[in-house]
């Protein structure tokens, strides 16, 4: 697998910016996912990497060669699209071969059917071989889409919200499916999502884009503990992080330029209010909310609406008053860049 | 505003039953969610509220008033599909005032209930600017003025949130929330997206095969879900649900697990046969407890943030917990499990309807 360069890319779509000066490098047997609303330019990224849009300026390397010329075919990397886009009209098995069929792949019958067999076998759609792609369901037809990446070892595989269209089970199913793959197969991908759970959990690392632009990229703890600015810091975390602008009673622990105060669930401990509480301190529970999977505390502290993740074993109950402490939080100045 | 009486109602195409017998009262305010996968009856139910369809059997009641077989124009109730679609090249003023214009309101009456719509939905500093320009959440709330401007009995919302992407549905879905606890309007909302139904409701209906199976609150539907469909289909990762080996008498509240040990359940009111007892315990009631006999390898661990998910096989299937993510663990390590007995549900495998439990019972 290959590493992939992205240096000082630029590409504009008429008189819109969609990726400014994006330097960006994907190591060889690495996971990483670039993270950020529909507009970001995330999917540019990778068609500009497949070679299927022209940069405007920069570099793109593909295994030390440089290939922002080249092209797709050249390039040899995989696309996973959104939508399954299989071929309805063929077998699992014929879908699967496809790309070794071309002359490029020079594979006779036999090396086609053991790849498409040990392919089948890692995305368990082995019992299935036999089937029209349109007898599938939506989960076996994604299954399948990627399938038909892997079969192929090209440098890079490219990956466009692969699992946006299936339902949240099945989502949560195939992500832990994906990272074993491709731990298996050591291979290298560029993911991409507006989802920040498939983000935190498939990720050897995240680059989380704004407007074309990289703001930050790092480990999912890196960029969850030390987000580089509130942009990030409000990208990443259910619920949300809590920003609250700083006021003199609040200034105590924080440096001197902070403005702002970021507080997550991790930052905070919730104390019984007793009298000694200090007045600022003081906060109510305003509701709770069974989200399902989580559920959230709301709180109302002097009017600042506040929302963390309740313990599980908690018995707070709506109207009871806490003592709101917290440890080593996230402080902002005011260009919104974090200074501790 | 008003109450919305479903009464018996079934819809049939053909020897397709899509809606069977429902009979469900939405109150006066009510925020109420219809949940459920593609083809159980959920939009087919809304439709038929609408008047888009008619009603094999049964009948609706909008403020006593039976509506069953009026037109949809008959009925005073808005229609909201997706929130989207805003007419390009006329401003916010010109967007909202499309539907009174429609039916012919007065000009005057026009401009000052667009003015009240736009106060309300807190636009009324943008009414004169062109749609095209605005962002994401003000075309939005554009949109949802628009539905709102004509004062219906009820608003009735299919999906509308579906093609937005996760972060933006999130806000939008506060928006909403926030919008109908101001103006209170009777609301029914169809969705298979369960955060955004445990978000806004006061009342969801969990829909399968045209059947309700639980109506409750949000809290009710996580604590205490009425069968095994609905344990799985709320939550994301949704209730565990392990087989165990093993029968249990009336009144029996410990288990026990071959070797392994024995294991605290809720105390069953109900007998269940051999095979068919099912444990259903969320992945954040389910933490590390040395001597549980939920014990095996931990298969996956994945990091979200404030919380990490770790799937632990064990011998009688995988378990999902939730846990805080400074504990460290690591895939390959042996775990156990073990959870409060007050926090799990029992299920009867044979009919998949929750068991009687002390818990449940309060």
């Amino acid at each position: 697998m290959a590493e992939v360069r992205l240096q000082q890319v630029c590409k504009r779509f008429g008189s819109v910016a969609a990726i400014r000066d994006l330097d960006l490098t994907i190591h060889g047997g690495e996971l990483v996912v670039l993270l950020g609303p529909s507009g970001a330019g995330k999917t540019t990224t990778l068609r500009l990497i497949a070679g299927l849009e022209r940069v405007e300026s920069g570099n793109i390397w593909i295994q030390g060669r440089d290939m922002t010329e080249s092209q797709p075919s050249e390039r040899d990397v995989a696309f996973v699209f959104q939508q399954y886009s299989l071929y309805p009209h063929l077998t699992v098995r014929e879908n699967l071969a496809f790309p070794l069929r071309s002359p490029l792949a020079h594979l006779d019958k036999g090396a086609i059917r053991k790849r498409v067999d040990e392919v089948a076998q890692l995305v368990r759609i082995q019992h299935k071989l036999e089937n029209r792609a349109t007898a599938l369901s939506g989960g076996e037809m994604q299954r399948v889409a990627i399938g038909r990446a892997l079969v192929r070892q090209p440098n890079i595989y490219l990956m466009d919200e692969p699992l946006s269209s299936l339902d949240a089970k099945l989502r949560a199913e195939l992500r832990v499916e994906l990272k074993h793959i491709q731990r298996n197969l050591g291979a290298t991908i560029l993911y991409v999502t507006h989802d920040q759970v498939e983000a935190m959990t498939l990720a050897d690392r995240i680059g989380v884009l704004r407007e074309g632009r990289l703001v930050q990229i790092g480990t999912p703890k890196e960029i969850f503990e030390y987000p580089c600015n509130t942009y990030v810091a409000e990208r990443l975390g259910q619920p949300t992080i809590n920003l609250i602008a700083l006021t003199p009673e609040l200034r105590e622990g924080a440096p001197d330029s902070a403005t702002t105060l970021g507080l997550r669930t991790d930052h905070v401990r919730l104390n019984p209010w007793t009298e000694a509480t200090a007045a600022h301190r003081k906060a109510t529970v305003r509701k709770i909310e069974y989200l399902g999977d989580q559920t959230y505390l709301h709180l109302d502290w002097g009017g600042t609406a506040l929302t963390f993740l309740a313990d599980p074993g908690s018995s707070l109950a709506e109207g009871d008053a806490v003592a709101l402490e917290w440890e080593q939080p996230l402080y902002f100045d005011q260009n919104h860049h974090r200074i501790s | 505003m008003s109450e919305i009486q479903v009464r018996k109602l079934r819809k049939a195409f053909g020897d397709f039953v899509a809606v069977q017998s429902s009979s469900f009262t939405i109150h006066d305010g009510e925020f109420f969610v219809m949940l459920g996968p593609s083809g159980c009856g959920k939009t087919t139910t809304l439709r038929m509220i609408a008047g888009l369809e008619l009603p094999t059997m049964g009948e609706i009641l909008l403020d006593g008033e039976d509506v069953s077989f009026l037109r949809a124009s008959q009925r005073d109730i808005a229609f909201v599909f997706q929130l989207f679609a805003l007419y390009p090249h006329m401003n916010v003023r010109k967007n909202l005032a499309f539907p009174l214009k429609c039916i012919g309101a007065p000009a005057a009456e026009i401009r000052q209930r667009v003015e009240e719509t736009a106060r309300l939905l807190r636009i009324d500093h943008l009414l004169d600017l062109s749609v095209s320009g605005l962002s994401g959440g003000d075309r939005q709330r554009v949109a949802l003025g628009r539905a709102i401007i004509r004062r219906p009995k009820a608003f009735l919302m299919d999906e509308p949130l579906g093609a937005l992407d996760a972060e933006f549905r999130n806000l939008m879905c506060q928006e909403l929330k926030a919008l109908h606890d101001r103006i209170d309007a009777t609301t029914v909302y169809v969705t298979h997206d369960q955060l955004e139904a445990m978000a806004m409701a006061d009342r969801i209906a969990v829909m399968n095969h045209g059947i309700i199976e639980q109506l409750g609150a949000p809290s009710e539907i996580y604590n205490t879900p009425a069968s095994m469909y609905v344990a799985d289909f709320i939550g994301s990762p949704s209730m565990n649900l392990l087989t165990l080996p093993g029968s249990l008498e009336p009144g029996q509240g410990v288990l026990e697990l071959g070797s392994s040990g024995m294991l605290s359940l809720p105390r069953c009111l109900e007998g269940v046969a051999e095979g068919n007892l099912v444990l259903g315990v969320r992945p954040e009631h389910l933490v590390p407890q040395e001597r549980s006999p939920l014990c095996g390898s931990i298969r996956a661990v994945e990091y979200m943030g404030t919380t990490q998910i770790l799937t632990v096989q064990t011998e009688w299937g995988p378990l999902l917990s939730r846990v805080r993510s400074d504990l460290p663990f690591q895939e390959g390590e042996v775990l156990s499990l073990g959870f409060e007995p007050h926090r799990a549900s029992l299920f009867d495998a044979s009919h998949g309807r929750a068991l009687n439990t002390e818990r449940a019972h309060g």
